[in-house]
């Protein structure tokens, strides 16, 4: 008996085991998917379950489970309650997603007290990663897309610069970093402007502009429709003819965008971490399987800022073993460092943000096709908005 | 000079988008606050045509107008009629329900993303006159705001239909009296209200953008020229846009520090002055 009892328990035992390791490990991502900013849900989706589709649904051992919750864009109260349901009502082990600022702001407090990692996809101001220990963040923050360009235009010769930035945080924050490195740089701010946020019409602005005569407006409104509507108007304003010319932050000029804006984009002077036509081989993989997988979507940076959050996770979970328990997780995260489509990438071990190449590009016709081509770079760069 | 000139043009581009409203709202008496919806419609027709089919754009803006009618004649035929008698709440609550089933189905349709508009040559940059830049699309919206506000004033102040209109919103059962076919003139002038809707839209892509949220986003600018104007006037509409375009652009140029507020400034002012709006008729009810 005593023998039979212990055999029955050794296999009960044996059988635990895996039944732990195959507890399925569900991610909940929170991201617009409707209203004005569902485009930015999509892509980020679409990274996601391409990396998953790529390699296998199952990380670490752990089959993986992808809830995504509609949080309809700016409305942190819907972001807030979406994480709390993802961690409450659905036992999440991992946030991630957030595609904008007050999104991730709102539901920061959530992975704080639950301890539950949050990885986000592309909320950029600076100041996220510090309202939380458990956020670690794979796409970009404002100034380290906006100190190159400005650190770029102060050594090409652009000496007055008009600035114009929408009137929310992201703009004011864009703004502040540019004029920050570019008047460190020997520059001068010759005007600067801020727009409401829905803004139908640039004209007023852009003649203000054509009057100051800057060497160079730097532009930062939120992508899409307000882009498109400035650079048509300052095209049929010949405002490029007026020796005036755009710098702005890559996110303006990102792949979704860029057909719609059409040719009047061409030469805007930009600077990213991600373009369709970065020149590496994992680059030209990835945009291959993306094409094969999203026939009508570009890939463009928050497609990979998905792809890279799940390949974070991925490398994560074989670190520890398929523990995604918040400490633990985070601590195996912290100075992770893998090639990315866009590149080499690292997680910062003291910030939990990303330390990434951001390329300075401009807007180019390639085979047909509006681009961003890469033509500089400054290596490994850190947040400076942390600095 | 440029500045008033965009004001102008800004001005006519909102008349374009609004007069339509000044025509359900105003001279039917139905609080339709799909109109936005009618004008994306016009908008996504202007846009496919455009890109996917290769029509010129003068060419698509008439049968972006013609397609939102025929589409505002069903609707009226089958929903919208059944609300002319009904109070002004149910029809905010219906024709807002009309609004989102439009964003849902926008987006089901076409996506969340901007629509890619690009303008004929002929239709795109500046002629510069010493001290005067007038963009050739503006100048085009201007016209064409002129012999609309031109025609539609004529419609309803010189023809034997406008007269039946007047007197079918004013008091159906003596229209019907008189043997006027008051059905038939709401449906008529209803599919008038939503052409003017549709091409509105189709025109305002090139400036607005066209994306599902479009009947959302402008639906303040529609009510502040109608509020402005005073309902069921065309000639007010038109003065109103001119105002509040020039007023907007011209804040924005001098003070753009409280630019954005000064339009919300000028009708709350306008409206303390005149409450029926500038060329508004006491309310009928």
């Amino acid at each position: 008996m005593a023998f039979r009892k212990s055999v029955v328990a050794i296999v009960a035992a044996l059988a635990a085991i895996p039944a732990l390791a195959a507890e399925p490990l569900k991610i909940g991502m929170v991201l617009p998917m409707s209203g004005p900013f569902a485009a930015y849900g999509k892509q980020i989706e679409n990274g996601a379950r391409l990396y998953l589709k790529q390699n296998g649904d199952t990380l670490a051992g752990r089959k993986v489970e992808l809830i995504v919750k509609d949080d309809t864009g700016i409305a942190p109260e819907i972001s807030k309650r979406a994480a709390q349901e993802l961690v409450v009502k659905d036992k999440v082990d991992i946030l991630a997603g957030f595609g904008l600022t007050p999104s991730a702001f709102a539901a920061a407090p959530v992975s704080k007290e639950a301890k539950k990692p949050m990885i986000v996809m592309n909320a950029a101001a600076s100041a996220i990663t510090t309202k939380s220990d458990y956020i670690l963040r794979v796409s970009h923050t404002l100034p380290q897309i906006t100190a190159p360009v400005a650190e770029w235009a102060a050594k090409n010769k652009i000496r007055k610069v008009y600035t114009l930035v929408a009137d929310f945080g992201p703009g004011q924050d864009a703004e502040a970093q540019f004029k920050k490195t570019f008047t460190a740089g020997g520059g001068e701010i010759v005007g600067e402007v801020r727009t409401p946020v829905k803004n139908p019409d640039f004209a007023p602005f852009l003649q203000k502009i054509k009057d100051v005569k800057p060497d160079a407006v730097f532009l930062f409104v939120p992508p899409g429709e307000q882009t498109i509507a400035f650079m048509k108007g300052f095209a049929e304003r010949d405002l490029a003819k007026a020796g005036i010319r755009v710098i702005a932050t890559g996110d303006l000029t990102e792949e979704d965008i860029l057909d719609a804006v059409g040719d009047n984009a061409l030469g805007i002077i930009n600077s990213l971490q991600y373009s369709e036509v970065h020149d590496s081989p994992e680059n030209k993989a990835y945009v291959q399987a993306y094409y094969k997988a999203y026939p009508k979507d570009r890939p463009n940076y928050m497609s990979v800022s998905g792809y890279d959050g799940m390949q974070l996770i991925a490398k994560t979970l074989e670190k520890t073993g398929g523990d995604a328990s918040g400490d633990k997780f985070v601590a195996a995260a912290k100075g992770m460092s893998w090639v990315s489509p866009r590149g080499k990438i690292a997680i910062d071990a003291q910030t939990r943000d990303i330390v990434q190449t951001i390329y300075i590009r401009k807007v180019e016709k390639v085979a047909g096709k509006l681009q961003n081509v890469e033509f500089d770079k400054v290596v490994d760069l850190r947040d400076p908005g942390k600095q | 000079m440029t500045v008033i000139f965009d004001g102008i043009a800004s001005g006519m581009l909102l008349f374009l988008i609004s007069v339509g409203l000044s025509v359900t709202l105003g001279l039917m008496n139905f609080v339709n606050l799909a109109h936005g919806a009618f004008a994306m419609l016009g908008g996504y027709v202007c846009v496919t045509l455009l890109n996917r089919a290769g029509v010129p754009f003068l060419a698509s803006l008439p049968v972006a107008a013609l397609a939102t009618a025929l589409v505002g004649v069903v609707l009226e035929r089958t929903l919208y009629r059944r609300l002319y008698a009904a109070t002004h709440l149910d029809q905010v609550l219906f024709s807002i329900g009309l609004v989102f089933m439009s964003i849902a189905g926008a987006h089901y349709f076409f996506g969340a993303q901007q629509q890619p508009m690009v303008l004929p040559q002929f239709l795109q940059g500046q002629i510069n006159l010493p001290g005067l830049d007038i963009g050739i699309y503006r100048l085009f919206l201007v016209v064409l705001s002129l012999a609309i506000a031109y025609g539609l004033n004529r419609l309803v102040r010189g023809t034997r239909f406008g007269a039946q209109l007047r007197a079918a919103v004013d008091n159906p059962r003596a229209a019907r009296g008189i043997g006027i076919n008051v059905e038939r003139i709401f449906t008529l002038t209803f599919a008038l209200g939503t052409a003017l809707a549709g091409l509105g839209g189709a025109l305002g892509v090139e400036m607005l953008g066209l994306d599902p949220s479009f009947p959302v986003k402008y639906i303040v600018y529609f009510l502040i020229v109608v509020a402005v104007g005073g309902s069921g006037n065309i000639m007010g509409s038109l003065v109103a846009s001119l105002i509040l375009g020039v007023v907007d652009v011209a804040g924005k140029y001098y003070v753009p520090q409280i630019g954005a507020f000064v339009i919300y400034a000028v009708m709350v002012v306008m409206l303390i002055v005149r409450p029926q709006g500038l060329f508004g008729r006491r309310a009928a009810r």
